[in-house]
């Protein structure tokens, strides 16, 4: 694998995770429980599908073949994404997509945090203008994890229980592969394993207050970045690619 | 040599003062920090702008009004650029940007961004632009659009858009 194919890969995970988490969040849209808190979904699912462009189009700049990041998003198919599982998993219910916003936001913002620190200028400037934005998703998650956890009996039931099921797909957020290793070296890309250390103490004070038990770490599911999905991105993207698809020459 | 109306910069950003963010009209993009630089190169006008945030999608729409007003005004050999860097941040408002702001029913950013306290929230001291009163509270970090919050004033009970820092 080459610097430059190592370097594309490297952006698409980041774009990808991006994207499909912003897209699964757009899907609150009209449907939250209540009116401020659908809005704030999408405020921040705007947040991130406005991250994901930044990303894609430095990933199209750096590919050097022409596509763009519509073209990224719309005309690639499953095995051609690298999110990470747990941006895929469904919405369940609003239990269960903010424990996923919470796992995913406090991974994203040491993650961007340390992205500033990029020898690519370019994706420093990409974190740095998103990392004020991951700021407020993390908070807001972290809120929420709170006022569920220490809630009532039944919230903090539901609450334990999406902990429970989606504490399988935090693994890979931290799994390092030859990818990764490059972009370390090239002091571009991010050390997963010193993030861990700020994302452990963050998950484990927030779970706390939240009166919320850390799941034990057992098998965790992988592939995402890989290209190996879940059968719920397929959904997702006969969703979101349909009319770019069905109507190539769709102009807004 | 192309014919300008006027190739004095200070001209051209008393044209681009007619450019305004759709979503707070109020304002011009000079007022909110989104008009960075505008420079000659060479024959062609660059004109650099910066997105308040990542995902706004009043940009294109920016976008485009700069090329219209240059081009009524014309200036047709005009380039547009977005960078990200450095990143925009509410201090960069204009004094009388913050006073539109007030007089158009949202309040104003507090203080500088580098303020931990209002990112995370706790500050309390969002004065409502209804009734001046500072006895308010934070109903929701995110309102209608990205850039505001959801307020709402303890005394004269009105619900009201805060700019948020960033």
């Amino acid at each position: 694998m080459t610097k430059q194919e190592a370097l594309f890969e490297y952006l698409l995970r980041i774009g990808d995770n991006s994207l499909i988490i912003g897209h699964r969040m757009g899907e609150w849209c009209g449907h939250g429980p209540i009116l401020e808190q659908d809005i704030a979904l999408i405020n921040i699912a705007l947040d991130h599908i406005g991250q994901a462009r930044n990303w894609l189009q430095l990933a199209c700049t750096v590919e050097g073949k022409g596509r763009t990041e519509d073209d990224l998003a719309y005309l690639r198919d499953a095995y051609d994404f690298r999110n990470v599982l747990l941006c895929e998993q469904p919405n369940g219910h609003w239990g269960d997509t903010l424990v996923r916003g919470f796992l995913f936001d406090t991974f994203n913002y040491e993650f961007t945090k340390a992205m500033t620190q990029s020898s690519n200028s370019d994706m420093a400037d990409i974190a740095q203008k998103s990392l004020k934005e991951i700021s407020y998703h993390k908070n807001y998650s972290c809120d929420w994890m709170i006022r569920l956890g220490d809630g009532t009996e039944e919230s903090h039931e539901k609450m334990q229980h999406a902990l429970e099921n989606l504490w399988k797909y935090s693994g890979e957020l931290f799994r390092m592969d030859e990818v990764d290793e490059m972009m370390i070296q090239e002091g571009i890309g991010v050390d997963l394993n010193e993030i861990k250390k700020e994302w452990d103490k963050t998950v484990n004070e927030t779970l706390e207050e939240a009166t919320l038990k850390r799941p034990e770490d057992g098998w965790m599911q992988k592939g995402g970045k890989k290209g190996v999905h879940t059968e719920y991105l397929g959904y997702i993207l006969a969703e979101m690619q349909f009319l770019p698809r069905a109507y190539p020459d769709a102009k807004w | 040599m192309a014919v300008y109306p006027a190739t004095d910069i200070t001209e051209i950003k008393k044209i681009l003062e007619h450019v305004v963010d759709p979503e707070i009209p109020v304002l011009t993009i000079a007022d909110l920090g989104i008009l960075r630089k505008v420079e000659w190169e060479g024959e062609q006008l660059l004109v650099t702008i910066t997105p308040t945030y990542s995902g706004c999608p009043a940009m294109k729409m920016i976008e485009e009004e700069i090329y219209s007003k240059l081009k009524q005004e014309g200036y047709e050999n005009v380039v547009v650029k977005s960078v990200l860097s450095p990143a925009w941040t509410t201090d960069w408002l204009s004094p009388e940007g913050r006073n539109k702001l007030e007089e158009y029913g949202i309040a104003p950013p507090l203080h500088a961004s580098a303020d931990k306290k209002i990112l995370l929230g706790t500050n309390k001291h969002v004065r409502c632009p209804r009734c001046k009163s500072e006895n308010t509270e934070m109903k929701s970090q995110f309102g209608s659009t990205a850039c505001k919050a959801l307020y709402v004033c303890r005394d004269c009970k009105e619900p009201f858009d805060y700019f948020k820092c960033l």
